[in-house]
């Protein structure tokens, strides 16, 4: 199993949530961060204060999936997240450990599988 | 001279001027967070531009003495305006007449920015509302209140359904098909990210509205009572008819729905304020809700961008409020005129004419003055910008800034060397709109 973490223009988080659903990819924590990247400062004046901001806001995205599940889901990042501008982002991929779904106890690769839709309570 | 006239109006100047503001909040909470003080600025910006313009030019081409096209340059930078009585209201001072109607102008403009938030380069909006004022505005207040020749044929307009209303509604209209939809229009949902200020807003302008129907009688008379009265129930109605069409589409009565309800009856009523009886303003105000409703709902499904729907709102609910003052005008309660409703078909038709006259000098003249912006300033701000917000391309601001990672920059320190990494080039911006 392996963790994805990607942080992503905020902007560009529909288009990559679209791309990661047609991918069939589930189970997706999101959070909003600050950032910075390497892009140029913004200058911003407020009352003839100037003032750089160092940090840009971003989309952090943690998905846990199984190991035959990490390409399909980077690609996918890597399609619907890229402008080509500095600031685009980065994403990781981490070793996992251990995990455990907390609804019925299941561990590791059944736990990351998602549940098939037929069984999704409606 | 009159001391009660003169006060009544000093207070409706005001009044009509916080409106300004008002629209900024009800536009304001509408889009989303990051375009929050650029759609705002985009209604106080009128404040200063169009006010200068209309007090160096604008005054004159609309109620200085000319053609019945439209008004001289006889009072060009004020030039003649002073304490004497006004010429078209003859208890107050014609300085404040100046201010009073200078307030309209203000507004109008600013009225057309809900058709184009969120995408419309801002020193192109400037420059495209202060021509708008000299060149479309003017005119039409002219025809309708200057002398010009809708007023001679007698069509009523007691408060603006013609000149403010259907006049920004339909540049709204123009304005949003130039410019093009936003990139995420369709694509992504675009919510309003503050509904409280959207509140805030409708609220204050039904304050500031009682200035503008009200204050439009110049002077404190029974006149003045009528359109105040009028003003107080007919958004009621359109309150009231519109919950209940959201409720019977939703099954819920909503927020913004009940926002949007007020200022579409406010707008109906504008027209009619003065002309029609209390309970025909009431009856106005709920057959209002009815088209404009329906043509936000209908809207969304199509290209067409009007992002804060003004076409539904102000070009609708402005047009349905001059025609049915052309039904509902009664002798009885206005002394003077009398419309289809109680035998007075001529009325009706003067009233169509006069829409169809300000529906076609609107457009042409929006269309004509974008253009011509567009030769010297791109209407459009690039894909980036969009994505990134107007807030800090347009303005370099940001509405919710936490300040974390700001770093205070002080002149004369070296800038470089307070970067923790040296900060590489941009790759240049892609194409522009």
């Amino acid at each position: 199993m392996k963790l994805v973490v990607a942080i992503l223009r905020p902007e560009k988080l529909n288009e990559v949530l679209e791309a990661l659903y047609a991918a069939e990819v589930r189970g997706i924590s999101s959070s909003r961060v600050q950032g910075h990247g390497g892009e140029l400062d913004r200058v911003e004046t407020y009352r003839g204060t100037t003032v750089k901001m160092e940090l840009s806001d971003k989309v952090r995205l943690e998905i846990g999936v199984s190991d035959h599940f990490v390409e399909p889901t980077v690609k996918a990042i890597l399609s619907a997240a890229r402008t080509g501008v500095i600031g685009d982002g980065k994403v990781f991929v981490l070793p996992v450990e251990k995990v455990y779904r907390i609804r019925t106890g299941e561990e590791d690769q059944a736990a990351v599988t998602p549940v098939p839709e037929s069984l999704v309570a409606r | 001279m009159n001391g009660a006239d003169t006060s009544w109006v000093l207070v409706a100047t005001a009044l009509v001027l916080l409106m300004t503001p008002a629209l900024a909040f009800f536009y304001g909470g509408l889009v989303r967070s990051k375009n929050a003080l650029n759609t705002m600025m985009m209604s106080f910006v009128s404040l200063g531009f169009v006010g200068v313009a209309w007090a160096l030019l604008g005054y004159s081409l609309a109620f200085g003495p000319g053609s019945p096209v439209i008004g001289g340059l006889s009072h060009a930078f004020l030039r003649g305006v002073g304490l004497e009585v006004a010429p078209a209201a003859q208890t107050i001072p014609h300085l404040l007449f100046m201010a009073f109607q200078g307030t309209f102008a203000i507004i109008t403009a600013a009225l057309i920015s809900g058709a184009i938030v969120e995408r419309k380069r801002f020193s192109a909006y400037v420059a495209f509302i202060t021509l708008w004022c000299l060149f479309v505005y003017s005119p039409v207040a002219h025809w309708v209140w200057g002398g010009g020749f809708l007023s001679k044929l007698g069509a009523l307009d007691f408060a603006g359904g013609t000149v403010v209303h259907i006049n920004a509604g339909v540049a709204a209209l123009v304005a949003a098909m130039m410019l093009g939809p936003r990139k995420d229009y369709a694509r992504q949902a675009t919510l309003p990210h503050h509904v409280p200020f959207v509140l805030l807003g409708a609220g204050l302008l039904w304050f500031g509205w009682f200035g503008f129907n009200g204050g439009s009688a110049l002077a404190a008379n029974g006149p003045a009572a009528l359109a105040f009265v009028n003003t107080f129930l007919a958004p009621m109605g359109t309150l009231v008819v519109w919950s209940l069409l959201d409720f019977k589409r939703s099954g819920r009565m909503t927020a913004v729905g009940a926002a949007t309800a007020i200022v579409v009856g406010l707008v109906a009523v504008t027209p009619a304020a003065g002309f029609v009886s209390p309970l025909s303003a009431l009856g106005l105000g709920a057959v209002a809700a009815f088209p404009s409703y329906f043509a936000i709902v209908y809207r969304a499904r199509t290209r067409l961008d009007d992002s804060l729907d003004v076409v539904a709102a102000h070009g609708l609910g402005g047009t349905v409020g001059a025609l049915l003052t052309g039904v509902l005008a009664e002798k009885a309660w206005n002394g003077t005129v009398d419309g289809l409703l109680f035998g007075n078909v001529r009325q009706f038709f003067v009233q169509i004419l006069a829409v169809l006259v300000t529906i076609a000098f609107s457009a042409a003249g929006t269309y004509v003055l974008l253009k011509l912006v567009n030769l010297a300033i791109p209407l459009k701000v690039g894909a980036r910008d969009e994505g990134l917000g107007l807030d800090v391309s347009q303005h370099g601001e940001e509405a919710y800034s936490s300040g974390e990672g700001a770093i205070l920059v002080l002149p004369g320190l070296n800038r470089e060397a307070t970067l923790p990494v040296a900060a590489p080039q941009p790759v240049p911006e892609g194409g522009r709109v």
